[in-house]
């Protein structure tokens, strides 16, 4: 009878903790609505699409390449990036640069969006610093699967 | 002209009832999003108003007509059409018996707000809630789904285990205010008790309160409670249904939201009663009168009856998103061994009380 008693004290008390959830929250939206700012908020909510997260500036978002000071891709080919993903999603084909102290650079170099896990292996893994992934772009959706495979174009960009 | 004002009547009182379910959704969202810090739903817009998400119900209702409906190729198609309409008109008649507020008058006409004034409008409302149960057995039976089957009896069950509790937990409401006619049931919340406590049917009755209010949660078929239905884990019985014939069911569990705060309202929290306010004003114990004109008394009272209903469907809102679902055992448990011992000691202590005082 003890033991039913306080079942039925906890299961008030359970009640209690909603209610206060519920009032304390509700007096804070009724004086943002009132126009008075307060330090806490009602609610944790990010309304997403208008308001953004900050994001970390460890994050690894979207890849970019790097350039050279006189505008070609750092990156020398030397296939380090493509050996070390583990979603084999970089395609990288080398062509000749006249200079000799460079060698060879990227003809094609194309990261599959769709295949990439964003572990940043890549960016571990290169010996030029060519490839980098701190562009704090997290929002890389397309309509079509060949949309999401970026070129030079659009990693140089 | 008797026969319009009685049209009348029941297109507001349906009217009232519909917005109030339609704004319980939104409510339940809303309240829900609260309690766990969160803002709810507040993207549907018209032209780009949002009004915190009052459009929402609107949406929800235009998204279900516009949806396929659906029957399942083995299911009995009559049957299987015919469960959601049924559960859904035994909730809607149960307004016809609740009163909203005293009599109005208006150019020496008596009008009575409430549908019908039935002598035994108590039995009334429950015998149609009860009967609620025969659309959810008949859905469940007609889906010929197992598991929908086994949902409907699950509600069965549970129906057997809280409806005796339910009605013996009212029977003491019945020996204090001699009546089965809730109008008058609500006359007599009008009197004091010891000059000022307001004689609401919580003073007099406080053990039946609660265990009308636990069997009253259970008869909603909402969280602690949600044997028949269980949306998260197991299957319940309208897991064959879609769209507007789905809506109608979500809509019924609503309407019995509103329903048992009308009851809860009308026999225990004084009805349209405001305290110490009589037909022609209020009488404050402490000797001060404030008299006023007849139309705005009744329309304090509906305001009355009103907040008192909403409170109560706030805290159902509340106890559904606090609560974890009852076992079904715990849930026999709960009706066989707790409510209905309760509620015969209730009635045991009524007389006892009675027979003292008279």
């Amino acid at each position: 009878m003890i033991k039913a008693l306080e079942y039925f004290v906890e299961i008030i008390k359970g009640s209690l903790i909603t209610c206060r959830h519920f009032i304390v929250n509700m007096v804070f939206h009724t004086l943002k609505v009132l126009g008075i700012k307060t330090k806490r908020k009602g609610a944790v909510t990010i309304q997403y699409p208008e308001e953004k997260k900050e994001i970390a500036s460890r994050h690894r978002s979207l890849h970019r390449l790097m350039r050279r000071e006189d505008g070609k891709p750092r990156c020398v080919s030397c296939m380090l990036c493509v050996t070390v993903c583990p979603s084999e999603c970089i395609a990288v084909e080398a062509t000749e640069d006249p200079d000799p102290e460079i060698q060879k650079i990227p003809a094609k170099f194309n990261i599959d969006m769709s295949r990439c896990c964003f572990c940043g292996f890549c960016v571990e893994a290169c010996p030029e610093d060519a490839i980098r992934m701190d562009t704090a772009k997290i929002e890389i959706a397309e309509y079509a699967r060949k949309d999401l495979i970026y070129g030079l174009d659009k990693l140089l960009g | 002209m008797d026969i319009l004002i009685i049209v009348i009547k029941i297109v507001c009182a349906l009217v009232w009832f519909l917005t109030l379910t339609l704004y319980l959704t939104w409510l339940e969202r809303k309240e829900s999003a609260v309690i766990q810090d969160r803002i709810g739903a507040n993207r549907a817009n018209i032209f780009g108003l949002r009004l915190i998400g009052l459009f929402q119900p609107f949406a929800d209702a235009i998204k279900m007509i516009f949806k396929e409906d659906f029957v399942p190729p083995f299911a009995s198609k009559f049957l299987h059409t015919l469960a959601p309409f049924l559960s859904f008109f035994f909730v809607a008649v149960t307004i016809a018996a609740v009163p909203f507020g005293d009599r109005l008058e208006i150019g020496g006409r008596h009008i009575n707000l409430q549908i019908l004034d039935l002598n035994a409008g108590l039995l009334f409302i429950l015998a149609m809630l009860s009967l609620g149960i025969y659309g959810i057995i008949i859905s469940g039976w007609a889906s010929r789904n197992r598991f929908t089957l086994l949902g409907s009896m699950r509600g069965a069950a549970q129906l057997i285990s809280y409806e005796v509790a339910l009605g013996l937990s009212l029977i003491g409401v019945i020996m204090v205010y001699p009546s089965l006619r809730l109008q008058s049931i609500v006359a007599f919340q009008g009197e004091n008790l010891l000059g000022w406590i307001p004689k609401w049917g919580i003073f007099l009755q406080p053990f039946g309160f609660l265990v009308f209010f636990f069997a009253a949660l259970a008869e909603t078929k909402r969280v602690p409670f949600d044997l028949p239905e269980g949306e998260s884990e197991i299957i319940g019985f309208f897991t064959e249904y879609g769209g507007l014939k789905w809506g109608l069911f979500m809509m019924t569990d609503f309407m019995e939201i509103i329903v048992v705060s009308c009851l809860v309202t009308t026999l225990f929290f004084g009805g349209w009663q405001v305290p110490w306010m009589s037909a022609d004003g209020f009488h404050f114990p402490w000797g001060g009168t404030w008299l006023l004109p007849h139309g705005i008394v009744v329309l304090f009272q509906l305001l009355a009856f009103n907040l008192k209903v909403f409170f109560f469907c706030w805290l159902q809102i509340l106890i559904r998103w606090t609560y974890p679902r009852f076992r079904y055992d715990q849930l026999m448990d709960l009706g066989w061994k707790v409510l209905i011992p309760l509620s015969l000691i209730n009635i045991i202590g009524t007389g006892i009380v009675m027979g003292i005082l008279k």
